[in-house]
């Protein structure tokens, strides 16, 4: 099946509006892009779009309540909110420090939850 | 009365880098103030990721940019002082400052950057008619509750103002559970970087709704709902478009301005139109051995170039605490906002301080493309080149070469501005 779809490019601050056309999840043609760049932009948009996700979670003993994550790796897009859910039913503990590995292969995307931030324990 | 060499204001990434890079030029004794519980400024509660991509090559977060340039200053055994307010600074670099454990300090400092950063616009600016209930916020503010302290600020929000902190906002808002209605812009095109739109607001099917405004508040004492009005050329509600909008939460992402109380009481000469002081080259502001750096002198919005300038600052600091740099040099040159510029950093140039890592810093005033970016002495122009695409809400800088330096030589006045190239078209409001 023949689909078209409008997407702004994000590689560079251009922003090219482009019109990409895909058959059965391949891209076919891409229009309106000012470079090579936006071709790749638009497959990676069309067959596989990927964002790295970053939020919070709440943290016990810690000398803030709050710490700061992220994935390390960009997760597929359609799993952010599975994602958030995961993320916000884990429990953690101070200290933690940047780069500590929260939860291992979030839903088996291959990307681990780091903290980026330091939270010592509560004195 | 304390002594100090050196007097940072403000422990964000702006005094972090000041504070380190006068160390590496030999600064031993130097102080930061710094007023909330940690150090990092507002970069703690930017949990998002796309800082660093300058400075380091890579993208980090806002608490990780923050850190790297913490444990710097930790490293080098940099004093600071958390929680601690700084009330008055006076013309002879005198600080007077407050915290709990101290109660009241004076300190003279031989060198002060200034490093305050900038606050965001509130409702007040706006002067939008109607009740004054609970639930309308700043971006910033409901930031700092999401990320630091934990607290949802409501379920049913819209965002006035798209510029990236609003763009940021209602993606943030709605991975943590809140339905965000809509973004307002007033103006026909947003402020934020185009990938915040996509990642922010396409992404989560979040409209944005350019020129439109919100004209009235409404329940009393929690917000119910605003009304929305789209605006006419002249930025003036269109009565007849006028809707209501249920909502509980209203974020306010109107703009920043910097923070300049402390510079205006010490007599600091003041740029109108960045609201920042005027500098020069040294980034040193009207009064001798007062420096400033980053949003404080104007607002930026990539950190990276808050750390390039601060660090100019510092080095400066640091030269003329050590008696290199002396005000007593031949008139500046002076920068001029031209054709299409809003405004240029720094103000004035002194030729022979120029450093290697000087830029020109600026705004432009609307949306061009396909322009030419033109930097002149009267006709001899230093610096030509073509531009796709410019923007208001994307500072622009121009680094000055040394071959710039020998052609300003004897001019008194250097301006940047935009030349339309033979195809230009100005895309100009519709």
């Amino acid at each position: 099946m023949q689909e078209v779809r409008e997407m702004v490019c994000i590689v560079c601050p251009v922003g090219c509006h482009m019109k990409v056309t895909s058959n059965e999840g391949q891209v076919t043609k891409v229009e309106g892009n000012s470079c090579k760049r936006g071709i790749g932009y638009a497959e990676a948009e069309c067959t596989h779009p990927t964002r790295t996700l970053t939020t919070t979670m709440r943290i016990k003993n810690g000398e803030v309540p709050m710490i700061s994550v992220k994935t390390d790796e960009p997760v597929p897009k359609s799993l952010l909110m599975a994602c958030m859910e995961a993320i916000n039913k884990a429990k953690i503990q101070a200290p933690i420090h940047v780069g500590d590995k929260i939860i291992e292969n979030i839903l088996d995307t291959g990307s681990n939850i780091v903290a980026t931030r330091n939270c010592e324990r509560k004195a | 009365m304390e002594q100090r060499e050196l007097v940072i204001i403000g422990g964000g990434p702006a005094g972090l880098a000041a504070a380190v890079e006068a160390y590496d030029q030999g600064i031993r004794d130097i102080l930061i103030i710094e007023r909330d519980s940690e150090l990092g400024g507002i970069l703690q509660q930017c949990i998002h990721n796309g800082f660093g991509l300058h400075i380091f090559g890579e993208e980090l977060t806002g608490p990780e940019y923050a850190w790297r340039f913490i444990e710097e200053v930790k490293e080098r055994g940099i004093d600071y002082k958390l929680n601690t307010m700084v009330l008055d600074i006076s013309e002879k670099r005198e600080v007077l400052a407050v915290n709990e454990e101290d109660g009241l300090l004076e300190i003279e400092a031989k060198a002060l950057v200034l490093a305050m950063g900038c606050r965001e616009r509130t409702r007040g600016a706006l002067n939008i008619p109607g009740m004054r209930p609970a639930g309308i916020y700043t971006a910033g503010a409901a930031q700092r509750f999401v990320n630091m302290e934990g607290y949802l600020p409501g379920k049913k929000v819209v965002i006035l103002g798209s510029g990236d902190i609003g763009l940021i906002m209602a993606r943030r808002m709605t991975l943590e559970g809140a339905k965000v209605e809509m973004v307002c812009e007033l103006l026909p095109y947003s402020g934020g970087l185009t990938r915040n739109i996509v990642q922010c607001l396409e992404d989560f099917d979040i409209p944005l709704k350019l020129e439109h405004t919100v004209t009235q508040i409404h329940g009393k004492d929690r917000l119910e709902g605003i009304t929305i009005a789209q605006v006419d050329a002249h930025r003036k509600p269109i009565k007849s478009t006028e809707c209501f909008v249920e909502c509980d939460t209203l974020l306010l992402s109107v703009g920043l301005i910097p923070e300049n109380e402390l510079s205006r009481e010490a007599g600091i000469n003041m740029d109108h139109i960045t609201s920042g002081p005027v500098v020069n080259e040294s980034m040193e502001t009207s009064i001798e051995g007062v420096f400033a750096c980053g949003n404080v002198v104007h607002v930026h919005d990539l950190v990276d170039f808050v750390t390039d300038e601060s660090r100019v600052a510092g080095r400066c600091a640091a030269s003329y605490l050590r008696g290199k740099h002396s005000s007593e040099q031949e008139d500046p040159i002076v920068t001029k906002a031209g054709e299409g510029i809003r405004y240029v950093i720094p103000h004035h140039i002194r030729h022979q301080l120029l450093q290697k890592e000087n830029k020109l810093f600026f705004r432009v005033l609307d949306i061009y493309s396909d322009v030419k970016l033109v930097v002149r002495c009267d006709d001899q122009i230093l610096y030509s080149k073509k531009k796709r695409k410019l923007a208001p809400g994307e500072m622009e800088s121009i680094p000055i070469t040394d071959q710039m330096i020998v052609n300003m030589e004897g001019y008194s006045e250097v301006t940047v501005e935009i030349q339309q190239s033979g195809l230009g078209v100005r895309e100009c409001k519709k």
